[in-house]
């Protein structure tokens, strides 16, 4: 894993940032170092690489968030405290120091024979960066349901009681759909959140997006053609989220709010 | 599973962590805190303004940066800022920047994006009647926002921003990249000098842990002292 580091630590030498710079826009057209493809095939796997990390962690995110967020507004004392301490945990660590925390510090603390199928897993930067960041993020994602849940007026729970449902089928077939509709623009942004987060794992040796741009900087030394092609495809991607949300809440809009008309 | 840690390297590094790696990390915070509230205050009278391209240009600025992960904003400025500072001083060659100077510039401007939306929403909560006595008292905009709407809207928001601040605290581990020695970059530094990659992780992540914590208990007490009865 020493091997994951290295590109971040190795220090930004002085002299290439000091001289006159050449613009050179057919860079990206030209063979990249590695016998791949061009510049340009190196940013796009990076793109793709970025999207396939981001959805496997908005899939945790919301997974483990619906859980905690529901035990965070159960009547039980217990399961609100446990919600409260997993929120509590996730969001007062930076997201750098967690995946550090899975990456390096997880397989040296487990058994042995669990710690060497770590390190040795293919893929592992991948799926430490889903994992990490879905983690973090699940704790956004139920900060923001419990406030979902908690918008809801008391009469939603009562009736659903009234009529016979369980705390489990109130939960699924009231609270939920209702709450879910109503914290859908708030979690748009925490979806963009996970988008952006993904580049942090650059430090566990992921190469995304920004680590492609970064070894495109390197290896041509064009640093400015190489940020701003991942500069506009991180506008794409949020310009695509954004515009596919907006149709999602339109159709979803609950009838009689001001959203639904 | 504790059985072969080595604790000590925490105490042998304590004064490099802290007063070289914690330093550097509150002055970056505190003064990318400032820094970008004033930015971010100014960019939020600029939306707020009525003059259409002031505004069109404040909210293409804001919507810009706030869909751009952060590494990516540091690297660029990283390369950028030598740049920059050749244009405005008219040198010959990119100036010299310091890895300081670089990220804290970067955090500026990256966090005044935030920074302008909490002030902006705190601007937009203060009644017309404010504003609208202020100017039949015969006081300027300029007087108006210093004097009247500002302090206000500084007053209602400052638990929010307090809390962006917290995040900036953490988010200032990502100089990193840079490999700065901040108190994660010390620590990492440490670690790899001395393989103790586990202790000094857990270490790091527990003074983050701590720090945010008691920061976040701080604010929650604030919010219940400051608030305003109506």
């Amino acid at each position: 894993m020493a091997f994951a580091l290295h590109g971040c630590l190795r220090h930004i030498s002085g002299s290439e940032r000091f001289v006159n710079y050449h613009w050179n826009w057919h860079i990206f057209l030209e063979p990249a170092p590695g016998g791949t493809g061009t510049y340009l095939d190196m940013l796009l796997s990076g793109l793709a690489l970025t999207i396939e990390t981001s959805l496997l962690a908005w899939i945790i995110a919301l997974v483990f968030g619906s859980i905690v967020g529901v035990m965070r507004t159960l009547p039980s004392k217990t399961a609100s405290w446990i919600g409260f301490g997993y929120v509590e945990f996730f969001r007062n660590m930076p997201l750098l120091v967690q995946l550090f925390l899975w990456f390096f510090v997880l397989p040296e603390l487990v058994p042995r024979s669990v710690g060497l199928w770590l390190k040795q897993m293919p893929h592992a930067p991948f799926y430490t960066a889903a994992i990490g960041i879905g983690l973090f993020m699940s704790a956004r994602v139920a900060e923001q349901l419990r406030a979902g849940i908690g918008s809801l007026p008391r009469g939603q729970k009562m009736a659903a009681t009234a009529l016979g449902l369980t705390t489990a089928q109130a939960y699924v077939y009231i609270l939920l759909p209702i709450a879910f509709r109503i914290i859908l623009p708030p979690l748009t942004s925490e979806f963009l959140n996970t988008i952006k987060n993904t580049a942090v794992a650059i430090t566990i040796g992921l190469v995304e997006l920004t680590g492609e741009a970064r070894a495109m900087q390197e290896f041509s030394f064009q640093v400015f053609e190489a940020f701003t092609a991942a500069t506009l495809m991180y506008l794409a991607i949020n310009v695509v989220v954004v515009v596919a949300m907006r149709l999602l809440e339109r159709s979803v809009a609950i009838p009689g709010t001001i959203a639904g008309k | 599973m504790f059985s072969n840690f080595d604790f000590d390297v925490i105490r042998r590094s304590f004064a490099y962590l802290f007063l070289d790696g914690m330093t550097f990390t509150l002055t970056l915070t505190g003064l990318s805190a400032v820094g970008g509230l004033v930015f971010g205050t100014l960019i939020a009278l600029m939306r707020l303004s009525g003059l259409t391209l002031l505004g069109r240009i404040a909210g293409v600025y804001v919507d810009f940066m706030r869909s751009l992960p952060l590494v990516l904003v540091i690297f660029w400025f990283y390369f950028l800022v030598p740049y920059i500072g050749q244009w405005l001083t008219g040198a010959a060659r990119p100036i010299h920047v310091g890895a300081f100077a670089s990220s804290l510039i970067t955090f500026i401007l990256f966090e005044a994006a935030y920074f302008s939306e909490i002030m902006r929403a705190g601007i937009q909560s203060i009644s017309k009647g404010q504003p609208a006595a202020s100017y039949a008292l015969g006081l300027t905009y300029s007087q108006t926002m210093r004097y009247v709407v500002l302090p206000q809207a500084f007053r209602n928001m400052l638990p929010i921003l307090l809390t962006q601040t917290i995040v900036l605290f953490q988010d200032t581990s990502l100089v990193y990249v840079l490999s700065i020695p901040d108190f994660l970059g010390a620590a990492s530094k440490v670690a790899q000098r001395d393989g103790r990659l586990v202790e000094m992780y857990l270490f790091a992540a527990l003074v983050y842990f701590t720090m945010s914590c008691a920061a976040s208990f701080g604010v929650r007490r604030l919010q219940a002292r400051i608030a305003i009865v109506r």
